[in-house]
């Protein structure tokens, strides 16, 4: 016998904390991608393997959580921040996940190997991109800060920090993805043609990782300038 | 007359077993709704808030509840017109009553939204306008209630739209939030001490025999304001900062301070509850006590005893003993989205809404005010996300409430005069 059932039904379910639980995913998803490339690099394809069904498995759980993130937002849902600009956020989110997961499949798909000269180069240029979205996720992580402050003042500076650091970030994988392009130049006319073609694609694809994490970064900077 | 005469003892043992019903059922549901804030945020226990509510409900209830019982008991019905027949407002109250308290235990059995503000009303314009007259209904008096329905959750909103900015300007953007908190918190503790006595004195103690000059009242309000401002001050001393706390959410310590900001705000808002929902009870108690012991006289001048505020504030307080507990839990673990600092921000504006329309006699619905104060901190971006079917669904208690209490008023009118007659 509850009356007053108006003054719980005006709380909404909060998105930021499944937000900040899909990035988690997300981030865990991406860094499956070092021992997949360890696997490839040691042409230990059980562990290829492996790797990425755990990289299908996360993806497909973030993707749950990205539905369920979803339904919980019906129109008629009240926030601090425009319902779009949020959404957006989540599938920028979403596509970091999804890229790690085209990177695996691709690899295994077509039993890449990576040529010893770019070997440890890329190795280093994969963990970077893994910092972008590491990166990614602190800022997202600063939601909750966000809200409490209602989006303004001392927090909103901390939280430009940690969006301009990932800019950094991401410009330093751009800078890595270059040498290893000029490097993998240098050898392509030994190689077979099309594994060289899909080597392109990969980089390309590893490159993307960093770029959707700065863009969940850009998104979230929309939030802040209103 | 004879009626009075004979029945006149029947009818006070009804009216007050009607009445303590209806004071029960507000304390049992409509209570949490005031208290379920500060639980929410975590700054009280529910047994903790159990006890600020008995106490500061019955406070509310005795010094402040008289204005709006005044105008349930004649401000909406003309009872001048009614001086040859007493017996029909004797009737008409009862029948209320008896209506008001039908429809809330149906509605709050299918889980209805409706407000016992409303159904009481609904009630009393339904009896007289159907078993008196058209004429006998005061329409200006319950035109500026039901603008005040609409008003106070707009003002509760407002208030807390600026409370919440202050806050948000002053604390919660500044690089230092806790030592900030510390500074400020205190004045916000003021402000509720200082506006919470003011209005009462202000409008509400006439009644307990209490006169004072607008000069004294403000004295004194300022004086209570400084007094609940140093037990804050000690208060907030006590409490430990703890640094490893905020490397999670940087808040916690902050939230912390302002938990006391909402004990203190708590206890205005019960007190504001008490004074303006006692009303809804032991308004047509009041009325019907007033005729049986003047032996038939609708005696409009007749001053309000003070048993009968204090059988409401019994009534509440018993409700709210007995069942308010569960209740409270379940609204409390539904809203913990309300932290502290947002907390006190809304019940402030509502308390101080309410407490002010229970100074001008006009008798709202503290839940809805409620509402309105929460939007107002969600307006100021403070909060998540929040749910605006919900105004659906108050417009729909206005809508559905109003006529229901109304028309089953009508049905027990017409009984209890032809049992009586």
């Amino acid at each position: 016998m509850s009356v007053g059932d108006y003054l719980s039904g005006i709380f909404g379910n909060s998105p930021v904390k499944p937000m900040q639980q899909h990035m988690e995913k997300v981030f865990a998803c991406v860094s499956e991608l070092t021992p997949l490339f360890e696997g490839v690099i040691a042409n230990d394809m059980k562990k290829v393997a492996k790797v990425q069904k755990a990289i299908a498995t996360l993806e497909g759980e973030a993707d749950d959580l990205k539905k369920q993130i979803r339904l919980q937002l019906p129109s008629g849902m009240f926030m601090p921040v425009s319902r779009r600009d949020l959404l957006e956020i989540l599938t920028m989110q979403d596509m970091i996940a999804n890229t790690a997961k085209d990177i695996a499949g691709t690899i295994i798909g077509r039993k890449m190997t990576l040529p010893d000269k770019i070997a440890k180069d890329y190795l280093a240029f994969v963990q970077r991109c893994i910092d972008a979205c590491g990166q990614a996720q602190v800022a997202i992580n600063e939601l909750d800060e966000l809200v409490e402050t209602g989006f303004r003042g001392h927090e909103v500076k901390i939280v430009k920090k940690i969006i301009s650091k990932l800019d950094k970030i991401e410009g330093n994988t751009d800078k890595l993805q270059v040498k290893i392009r000029q490097k993998l130049f240098d050898i392509e006319k030994d190689l077979p043609p099309v594994d060289v073609m899909f080597l392109y694609k990969i980089i390309d694809l590893t490159g993307d990782v960093a770029d959707r994490s700065q863009k969940v970064g850009s998104r979230l900077q929309l939030l802040l300038a209103r | 007359m004879q009626v009075i005469a004979e029945y006149g003892t029947l009818f006070l043992i009804l009216a007050a077993v009607f009445g303590l019903f209806m004071a029960w059922g507000i304390g049992a549901n409509d209570v949490a709704n005031a208290m379920a804030t500060s639980v929410g945020s975590k700054a009280l226990t529910i047994k903790q808030a159990i006890i600020i509510a008995a106490v500061f409900e019955f406070a509310g209830a005795i010094l402040a509840g008289g204005q709006v019982t005044k105008t349930i008991r004649k401000g909406i019905v003309d009872v001048e017109a009614l001086s040859g027949s007493p017996e029909l407002l004797l009737y008409g109250m009862l029948a209320s009553l008896l209506a008001a308290g039908c429809w809330l235990l149906l509605a709050s059995s299918k889980g209805w939204p409706v407000s016992t503000t409303h159904s009481i009303v609904g009630a009393i314009v339904g009896f007289s306008m159907v078993g008196i007259g058209m004429d006998a209904v005061h329409w200006g008096k319950v035109g500026s209630i039901v603008m005040s329905w609409v008003v106070s959750p707009v003002m509760a909103g407002v208030i807390a739209f600026f409370l919440f900015k202050s806050v948000q300007v002053l604390i919660l953007d500044k690089k230092d939030p806790i030592a900030n908190a510390k500074r400020y918190v205190p004045f916000y503790i003021f402000l509720v001490g200082f506006i919470i006595s003011l209005v009462t004195l202000l409008k509400g103690l006439k009644h307990v025999g209490l006169h004072m000059s607008t000069a004294e009242s403000y004295t004194i309000a300022v004086a209570m304001g400084i007094v609940i401002a140093v037990i804050g001050i000690w208060a907030i001393n006590r409490i430990k900062i703890d640094p490893t706390e905020d490397r999670d959410f940087h808040y916690t310590n902050v939230e912390k301070i302002f938990a006391v900001l909402m004990v203190v705000t708590s206890c205005a808002m019960a007190f504001a509850h008490g004074s303006n929902d006692v009303a809804n009870a032991i308004g047509p108690v009041a009325a019907i006590v007033s005729i049986v012991t003047s032996g038939g006289e609708v005696a409009s001048k007749s001053a309000l005893s003070l048993w009968v505020l204090m059988l409401g504030g019994v009534g509440i307080v018993a409700g709210l003993v007995m069942y308010g507990k569960r209740v409270i839990a379940t609204v409390g673990n539904k809203i913990t989205e309300l932290t502290p600092s947002r907390g006190f921000a809304a019940t402030l504006a509502a308390a101080t809404t309410v407490v002010l329309a229970s100074g001008t006699g006009l008798p709202i619905s503290t839940t809805h005010t409620l509402v309105g104060a929460v939007l107002g901190v969600g307006m100021a971006r403070g909060l998540a996300a929040l749910n605006l079917t919900v105004i659906r669904n108050i417009f729909m208690s206005w809508v559905i409430t109003l006529p229901a209490g109304g028309i089953l008023a009508i049905v027990f009118f017409y009984i209890l005069k032809s049992i009586f007659s």
